[in-house]
């Protein structure tokens, strides 16, 4: 009875403090087994098929061959130009509206903001990329045909669109923390002073927010860089440098998801596409490092 | 303490149980087997997306009648497929172009090849377009493909830009086009859309005015929502595959690592077996042994 007794309070005291060491660890390993799997397979294009980093960084002829013998070119540019046009304008598009909204749900109508926006801002959150991949080809790209009288509606301004509203709610939800967390003494202060209340939003509590509210922009980033189903359903994935917003052109995830199925493994198309991985898997890391040194500097501060 | 045991008692039950169902439907299957023929084994094949649908039509008929043998089927592409056979991983590899296109001859040389069907692409184009062109040459229709000719009134058609759907590089329906239709011709990858697979491609042809683009026949089959042209007047269709007239098709292989054996053979014997060639053409294959033309 007794060491049963003590069996039992062994377990309590140290099963679930060891589960949760085992999962947290195996996470840990998970994560770094992936980046040394993404290194191992991304650099066998520089080391197996003898091409240059700087190749498949800046040139934009892409024909690998799909055999083993290799021989093809790497360049993925237009991939990577693609990419961070449709970022960069999806964070044009979407910083002014989730600012406003971070404000508006936050200091200007609290009320309403917890209880209409916030929940609708949740609900995009948890919207499925197919959906608005989908949503955009069948209402989007012929509004584009239409509106701008363009042959085909799937272009640069589409897919900046699709992600501007799947980043949307990330960026919003992640800013209205930052202002809310902004001690009252400032906004008081503000007050104090005689400012109103666009003066106090403006000049105190944007700045003092600011740290979070940069790092909210980098999560959408991070969020819009790694997207791949919804923009490749409407960017019409041509392989050329676009020459305005309403052309067509192709970006990294797009290219890998097209052609992963058919590039045989162990192929010099195969390794490029992993090597596009690579470069997407040090992308977000460096977003994420960004991140830790943002929040980094709001702890300093404060 | 006395919860958990009856819930530790109520699960082992319900697994026991579910044991229990596991077993009975075993024995079922046993009897299904007397009505049916004795072979047992496993298939596993991969590759080819374009050859699955039929596939794994062939292995669900072909199971009824040999309910013990397990069949596994899996996309992946021609290469993957090629590349599982010569490594073993797979019984059967399925590819759209021949194992010499992908692997080193001396790998290429140990695989046996089944040609299971032949494939025929046609081109075909937005309705509007089809209206008025019904048939173009093959040097119009290289044009057209490498963006030497942009505008649809150049070869007979409406006052309407092209527009090119393709299908990606890695692609066996590309593969196929490029070789019998554009003689080699690269297409005009920086002027095309291109789009993942052929059911998406159809669609977006039939919404586009002015699009071009390609797919398999069985594709067509029940579709109605895009025009196929003709290629130097002559129908893509499976009559004229057979004869000889229309160029653009390719064999459907499955290949296997030295000769088949027990299930796999019996599988291989079945697609291109007399029995299954009325559903072949069904589904808009065209039957090798039919075909008056080699390649």
């Amino acid at each position: 009875m007794d060491t049963s007794r003590q069996q039992n309070m062994f377990r309590r005291e140290y099963l679930g403090k060891g589960i949760a060491t085992i999962c947290g660890l195996f996470l840990i390993v998970l994560t770094i087994a992936i980046g040394c799997f993404l290194l191992g397979k991304g650099s066998l294009t520089f080391t197996q098929f003898d091409h240059s980093i700087a190749e498949f960084l800046f040139s934009s002829e892409w024909k690998p061959s799909d055999t083993e013998a290799g021989g093809g070119q790497v360049g993925a540019l237009i991939f990577i130009v693609g990419s961070i046009l449709t970022c960069a304008l999806a964070l044009l598009i979407s910083v002014p509206f989730s600012l406003c909204t971070a404000i508006f749900m936050t200091k200007i109508s609290p009320a309403l903001g917890e209880k209409i926006i916030r929940p609708a801002v949740e609900i995009f959150v948890g919207i499925p990329s197919v959906v608005y991949g989908w949503v955009g080809l069948v209402v989007l790209v012929p509004l584009i045909k239409t509106v701008f009288n363009v042959p085909h509606g799937q272009s640069v301004l589409a897919a900046a669109i699709v992600l501007a509203v799947m980043i949307y709610p990330t960026i919003t939800s992640v800013s209205a923390d930052a202002i809310r967390s902004v001690n009252n003494k400032y906004i008081e202060g503000a007050y104090g002073l005689g400012s109103t209340r666009w003066q106090m939003l403006y000049k105190v509590l944007l700045p003092a927010a600011s740290t979070g509210i940069l790092t909210a922009i980098v999560l959408g980033l991070a969020r819009a860089f790694g997207e791949a189903l919804a923009v490749s359903m409407v960017i019409g994935k041509m392989r050329a440098f676009p020459e305005s917003l309403l052309d067509p052109t192709n970006n990294l995830t797009s290219a890998i998801a097209s052609d992963m199925g058919g590039a045989m493994d162990g192929g010099e198309f195969n390794a490029a596409l992993w090597s596009m991985a690579l470069l997407l898997f040090i992308i977000s890391l460096i977003f994420i490092l960004i991140i830790h040194a943002l929040s980094g500097r709001k702890e300093e501060a404060a | 303490m006395n919860l958990k045991k009856m819930a530790a008692a109520g699960l082992s039950v319900v697994v026991l149980a579910g044991l229990a169902g596991c077993g009975g439907s075993q024995d079922k299957a046993a009897a299904d087997k007397k009505a049916g023929s004795d072979l047992s084994g496993k298939v596993t094949a991969s590759g080819s997306s374009a050859l699955l649908p039929l596939a794994k039509d062939a292995a669900a008929k072909f199971k009824a009648e040999n309910p013990n043998v397990s069949l596994t089927l899996n996309a992946g592409g021609s290469g993957t497929g090629l590349k599982q056979v010569s490594e073993g991983s797979v019984d059967i590899g399925m590819s759209d172009v021949f194992a010499e296109e992908k692997l080193p001859a001396e790998k290429a040389k140990e695989l046996v090849d089944h040609k299971v069907c032949v494939i025929t692409m046609a081109p075909i184009v937005n309705k509007d377009v089809g209206a008025t062109v019904k048939s173009l040459t093959k040097a119009q229709l290289q044009d057209i493909f490498t963006a030497k000719v942009t505008n649809w009134k150049d070869v007979g058609g409406p006052d309407e830009p092209i527009v090119l759907v393709t299908r990606p590089s890695t692609s066996g329906t590309r593969a196929l086009f490029t070789k019998f239709a554009m003689d080699g011709k690269e297409e005009a990858s920086n002027k095309s859309l291109e789009t993942d697979d052929s059911g998406t491609l159809i669609q977006s042809i039939s919404q586009t005015k002015g699009a071009i683009g390609y797919v398999a026949l069985s594709y067509l089959v029940n579709n109605k929502d895009v025009a196929t042209i003709a290629i130097d007047g002559v129908e893509p269709t499976l009559e004229n595959t057979y004869n000889g007239k229309y160029p653009v098709w390719g064999y459907e292989h499955m290949y296997t690592k030295g000769e088949p054996k027990g299930a796999v053979k019996a599988f291989l014997d079945y697609i291109v077996s007399d029995k299954y060639a009325g559903e072949l053409e069904k589904q808009g294959y065209a039957v090798t042994s039919k075909m008056t033309v080699q390649r």
